[in-house]
């Protein structure tokens, strides 16, 4: 369960979001300049809110009423950024393994076989292809141990041949290891193939909420 | 006081230097770069003055500060230690005349790495210190590596805050920009052109080292 109460302001930006999802993939979807982004960066605890809570699995990491701030490397949300942002001078095994946490992270090999790129290992991060990268990133997120994946707009970058292959992957991290994802996009098709719940938000507000089992998610 | 002595002497000073400055250099200019505290700006003008304030000045503080009745030397005195006019003092002086030289390239360097490469360390679990020494230097090290370069190469010339903390004693204190001028003043015009030539030829292969590392940055 993920708890998230978030109010900040930021210029002319305000967000005031809430939203209770549950663990399997839910979706943010929403224009640009909504505020989707701001809303993972907070969780990830990169971006301090004025006001609100913010709760996984029963584990508070902010509480504005109690002064609780967890510091972002103590969160254990994996994220993988639009940018995706590999360490460009590390080559794809330390990016993988840099996060790595004895204890809570999963098998190298199964993460390895589970996003197909055994065979990356020993390459630098600027020779790979788009589609590389983002499951390099994946693969970096999954390897720290997260208890909740934050996505933003996985796909956005990638044209639509590489989309198909990509969702797979983010279906097996979803089924195979169980941890709640948090995806942001602007892609109703994605959404409404993906998402298990879904949270539409415009101009910083929450318009609509959803659930995959109410029939038709009305997005 | 043979010519290959007085290099020797000089070189090893200006090294000794810069390797004394430069965790320290290092420090301010990430702080400079990331930090966002009181004194910020005071900080940036202190370290910035060695480089515009008349050198012969910026010797004189040190004089009153590390002279035996002084409020540093006083203290370094009951632990034996003598600072002026030894070869420390000569170090002292290159140091504080380098410092601005380093802060200033490496703290360009540090603004230049990406803040996304930083985050994506710490939601991976890695804390401040850890986030600092394995991705945000290693990304800056072209810039730290060049200023430090520049700063040895400031070293090597240094004379005005030289010759007063630390005076021209052959054999002790004296470097080649000390000898450059006492051999001009005597007459012994041969033995200064001589010196010119070594002083610009070391300092000409430091600031094509610099000019190339700053070149090569890699993010």
């Amino acid at each position: 369960m993920i708890d998230l109460a978030i109010a900040l302001i930021q210029g002319s930006f305000s967000l005031d979001f809430t939203a209770t999802l549950g663990d399997g993939v839910s979706a943010l979807f929403g224009p640009s300049g909504a505020g989707k982004t701001t809303v993972l960066d907070a969780i990830a605890g990169l971006r301090l809110p004025a006001l609100g809570r913010i709760a996984v699995a029963d584990r508070v990491l902010f509480d504005s009423s109690t002064g609780i701030n967890v510091a972002p490397y103590l969160r254990r949300i994996g994220y993988v950024p639009q940018d995706i942002a590999l360490f460009p001078h590390m080559n794809v095994r330390r990016n993988l393994l840099y996060g790595r946490h004895p204890g809570t992270s999963p098998d190298l090999d199964r993460v390895l076989r589970m996003l197909e790129i055994e065979t990356l290992l020993d390459r630098g991060v600027r020779d790979l292809s788009g589609g590389e990268r983002q499951r390099i990133a994946l693969g970096r997120a999954l390897m720290s141990g997260p208890s909740l994946l934050l996505l933003d707009e996985p796909l956005a970058a990638v044209d639509l041949p590489l989309r198909r292959r990509i969702l797979p992957y983010l279906a097996r991290i979803r089924d195979d290891l169980g941890i709640p994802i948090l995806y942001v996009s602007h892609d109703r098709d994605e959404v409404q193939q993906f998402a298990d719940y879904v949270v539409r938000l415009e101009a910083g507000r929450v318009v609509g909420k959803d659930r995959k089992d109410s029939k038709d998610l009305k997005i | 006081m043979p010519i290959w002595r007085l290099t020797w002497f000089t070189v090893a000073c200006a090294g000794g230097a810069t390797l004394l400055v430069l965790p320290i250099g290092v420090l301010i200019a990430w702080a400079l770069a990331r930090g966002s505290f009181r004194g910020r700006t005071i900080l940036e003008a202190v370290v910035t003055l060695p480089l515009v304030m008349p050198p012969v000045a910026t010797g004189l503080i040190l004089l009153m500060l590390m002279s035996r009745r002084g409020p540093i030397g006083r203290v370094l005195e009951r632990v034996g230690i003598d600072v002026v006019f030894t070869w420390k003092a000569v170090v002292l002086a290159m140091a504080v005349m380098g410092l601005p030289l380093l802060v200033r390239t490496a703290r360009a360097g540090f603004e230049h790495v990406d803040r996304r490469y930083e985050q994506m360390a710490s939601t991976l679990g890695a804390a401040p210190l850890r986030a600092f020494l394995t991705v945000s230097l290693p990304l800056a090290l072209p810039s730290v590596i060049a200023g430090a370069v520049l700063a040895f190469a400031r070293a090597l010339g240094e004379f005005g805050a030289t010759i007063v903390v630390a005076g021209s004693i052959p054999g002790a204190t004296r470097t080649l920009a000390v000898a450059i001028y006492t051999y001009a003043e005597t007459g012994r015009d041969w033995e200064a052109v001589t010196l010119i030539a070594i002083s610009a030829a070391i300092a000409f292969a430091a600031l094509l080292c610099s000019n190339a590392l700053a070149g090569k940055r890699l993010a």
